[in-house]
């Protein structure tokens, strides 16, 4: 893609875009009935936002539960319904749908489209969402309380001794998977068959590879969740005993079934987060990707093996030895392309001309942070020592550095990077390094000490606990409260930016490469109607 | 670089099906919630009503939903690039359908292979079996669960064989009828799409016999029969839904050959229907190996 090329597409498009105009609608009908991928983008980025701060007021609550021993706050049940739809709201309806935003409103302009290749279907993914989440926060107001039985959902908590809101759970995560799974269709379609002339698949950005790959994963895992939460309905309500060993079943099976999907599903929480990573650090580091095409295989490789690792969540639970042999050194191997990744990260950045714009700081926490985690999955892998760190803090610790820390940073940095893209206005820098270091300096004394509780023995989803840990959870509490707000800097920078502020040239970073920096900021409605030619 | 001239992608203006699909949605999750926890505590309450509004939405959702698209792909609308669209997103909404019906097939080869001899201490269980199910025998089928529920095995002769021969042979049909279609034959079009609508309604009828049979006084087998019952309910339940979408379908494309739809270039409709026929099959015989024979 050289410079000349995207110039031309610019003018080309300008042309374009004034005959589109008229077919914007204005207010909410714009919204309920729009087709258009930059729109349903920014509905999939405010919605999972929403999800974010309503999760994060449920795991405040967790926190000020667990700021002193002993209860002071909520019942024991509740909280277990607290870190249940925590959990679910984070994963289900932050993460993800953050993840299928970015896709929305940067594939089609990076790959050279007009839309999605299914823009109808596209609108439908979105709007099932707040209707699933509406059912799956609405059990809280409802007499037998939310879903209580962590957001795992083993049986036989979930069958057995589920409380009466079960079935609405079971429904909300069948429509959640309706969307995720069509979402995914449309990514993987527009892909293989929107590029524009001339980008092979080797020339895409690695961005478009991460969130190719992740779609595959969502259709084939979104499935097997329906599957598992279709036994656990027919379980609990009809007496069948998939999960009971008194009818010839198994409540291992669930977990089983359950990490099939799970496995998987952590991946497509963190691939597209590679994508960013790998898309902002060339950028800032103004020099190319280091190791493109082993970016693409590595890629392949942790989705691969993403499917047969999913026992390493079970390894207590009494499986053959061979069984946890395999599992355990199967997992190890994921480590090999997770290092090929970091590496090329640090061998972008070696002798680059580095600056430090927040997508960049975001990006650079992601590198260290995300390694953390890493490394504690690392630990947690190894099937001796986790009979010890099993259901402690020390998973705790370990899947929110990979999931706030890792997933969540790598969205911020997406949101800053694109921000002028998408609002035509720079955000404020200064508000913005607010968010970052606030963010960074809590996020850590909210999640690190985690490692040490684990370690010392202190169990999760629990709302008591032995005076021995009550130091380290005052100081997790008080940064969980900090991170909760800081996130609030982050509102401020999105709303202030759309507002106004200094008006963003076509292409805000020197060192950024891709076709959506040829169009102009904002982005017009209907980009590259007709395709742009790449070399 | 290629100098392939493309087609205008054809991005269709705003839509108001999607919400009424999302809302439709809306009202079967939450219909189908209430009624089930509804019936479970034996309380009535307005969750069926609310259930069967949203399927009646779902329907008139798709009735407007597919007349739109009819409608643009009959004008001309579309592209060679677009109808590859609709073919890739359908074959992978038909890869998805597979990974659902591997989530019970994989439940069944585990009870199978290891929950039902584990609990007969196989293994290192030797305790499980000894202290918690001393008097149960590990079998498959699984005639007598470790609590003691008694039930029959349904056998593969009679109604199933004859189901999996019907299901076979309007795979073939449907292959006649698209062929046919390919060669713009539209009376042989229709005599074969028709008689896979009949193989398809038979097959369904013989599953409601078998059903009815497996309820009777004689042969005992419940959904609640244990692990057995179970998979075999879940997994010809789910495949019967299937072939009676499918066959749904097949009416549809049935009534728009009549209405002189699809060309030999152009029938992505028909295609759909016709993989779907395909998977549906493909299922029943992986069915009929593992549910039935083995």
């Amino acid at each position: 893609m050289t410079t000349d090329v995207l110039n031309e597409t610019t003018n080309d498009h300008d042309s374009h875009d004034e005959h589109h105009d008229d077919h914007k609608m204005t207010g909410l009908k714009r919204w309920l009935y729009t087709t258009n991928h930059k729109d349903i983008g920014t509905l999939y980025l405010w919605f999972s936002f929403i999800m974010l701060l309503t999760g994060g007021a449920l795991a405040m609550v967790i926190r000020a539960e667990l700021f002193q021993p002993g209860l002071q706050i909520v019942e024991p049940d509740f909280f277990n319904q607290l870190t249940t739809v925590h959990g679910l709201i984070m994963v289900f309806g932050a993460i993800m749908p953050a993840f299928t935003g970015l896709a929305n409103w940067m594939l089609p302009m990076m790959i050279g489209a007009p839309d999605m290749a299914l823009p109808r279907l596209n609108n439908w993914s979105f709007w099932i969402l707040p209707f699933a989440f509406g059912i799956l926060i609405s059990s809280f107001f409802m007499e037998s309380g939310a879903p209580n039985f962590g957001w795992t959902f083993y049986a036989p908590l979930s069958t057995t001794y589920s409380n009466g809101s079960t079935a609405f759970f079971v429904f909300a995560v069948h429509i959640m998977g309706i969307s995720s799974i069509m979402g995914a269709i449309n990514i993987v379609v527009t892909i293989m068959n929107m590029r524009a002339p001339g980008m092979t698949y080797m020339k895409m950005p690695l961005f478009v590879w991460t969130f190719f790959i992740t779609a595959y994963l969502l259709i084939a895992v979104m499935p097997v969740l329906a599957g598992v939460v279709t036994m656990l309905l027919t379980d609990t309500y009809f007496g069948t005993s998939f999960f009971n060993a008194a009818g010839g079943g198994d409540p291992v099976l669930f977990q089983h079934i359950f990490w099939f999907f799970g496995h998987p599903e952590v991946y497509i929480m963190i691939l597209p987060a590679f994508g960013i990573v790998s898309t902002t650090i060339p950028a800032f580091s103004r020099k190319k990707l280091f190791g493109y095409s082993s970016m693409v295989y590595a890629t392949s490789s942790i989705a691969l093996l993403s499917f047969i690792v999913w026992a390493h969540h079970m390894f207590t639970t009494g499986m053959p030895l061979f069984g946890e042999l395999f599992f355990m050194y199967c997992t190890m191997l994921i480590a090999v392309p997770t290092g090929v990744k970091v590496f090329n990260w640090v061998a972008t950045m070696w002798r680059g001309s580095m600056t430090f714009e927040t997508p960049m700081l975001f990006s650079l926490a992601f590198v260290i942070l995300f390694t953390i985690g890493g490394f504690s999955g690392l630990m947690l892998a190894m099937t001796p020592v986790d009979f010890q760190y099993h259901d402690t803090y020390f998973v705790v610790a370990h899947f929110h550095y990979v999931l706030v820390t890792g997933s969540l940073f790598s969205i911020y940095a997406a949101c800053y990077y694109w921000l002028p893209k998408w609002t035509g206005n720079m955000y404020n820098d200064s508000l913005s390094k607010w968010h970052f270091w606030c963010s960074l300096i809590s996020v850590n004394l909210l999640f690190f000490p985690m490692h040490f509780l684990g370690l010392a023995g202190m169990p999760r989803r629990i709302p008591d606990y032995a005076l021995q840990f009550a130091d380290f959870n005052k100081w997790v509490s008080i940064g969980g409260f900090a991170f909760g707000l800081s996130q609030l800097i982050f509102l401020a920078v999105v709303i202030k930016c759309i507002r106004g502020g200094e008006k963003a040239p076509a292409k805000p970073w020197d060192g950024a490469e891709g076709l959506e920096w040829s169009v102009a900021s904002p982005a017009p409605y209907h980009t590259f109607s007709t395709p742009p030619k790449v070399d | 670089m290629t100098t392939k001239e493309y087609e205008t992608y054809y991005v269709p203006a705003q839509s108001h099906w999607p919400i009424v699909g999302a809302v439709a949605l809306f009202f079967i999750a939450f219909g189908a919630g209430s009624y089930v926890s509804d019936l479970h505590a034996e309380q009535s309450g307005y969750g069926g009503y609310i259930l069967i509004a949203g399927i009646a939405l779902v329907i008139f959702m798709m009735f407007g939903w597919f007349s739109n698209v009819i409608n643009e792909s009959m004008s001309g609308k579309y592209s060679h690039q677009l109808d590859n669209s609709f073919r890739q997103g359908m074959s992978w909404f038909i890869f998805s359908e597979v990974m659902f019906f591997a989530a019970f097939f994989g439940a069944l080869f585990y009870a199978r292979t290891f929950a039902v001899p584990w609990l007969d201490g196989a293994g290192n269980n030797a305790m499980t079996g000894e202290v918690l199910w001393p008097d149960f025998t590990a079998a498959w089928p699984l005639l007598k669960t470790p609590d003691g529920t008694t039930t029959t095995a349904m056998g593969w002769y009679g109604l199933p064989l004859i189901n999996t021969v019907l299901l076979l042979s309007s795979s073939v049909t449907a292959h006649f009828a698209h062929i046919a279609l390919e060669q713009n034959k539209r009376p042989q079009l229709k005599i074969w799409l028709g008689i896979t609508i009949l193989l398809g309604l038979t097959f369904l009828f013989f599953q409601v016999e078998e059903y009815a049979h497996g309820y009777s006084e004689e042969m005992q087998l419940y959904l609640t029969s244990g692990i057995y019952g179970n998979t075999f309910y879940l997994l010809t339940g789910f495949h019967g839904m299937h072939v009676t979408l499918g066959t749904i379908m097949l009416i549809v494309m049935f009534f728009r050959v009549l209405k002189g739809h699809f060309t030999p270039e152009s029938h992505f409709a028909f295609q759909a229907t016709s993989w779907y026929w395909h998977f549906v099959d493909v299922v029943w015989v992986m069915l009929f190996v593992f549910v039935y024979i083995i």
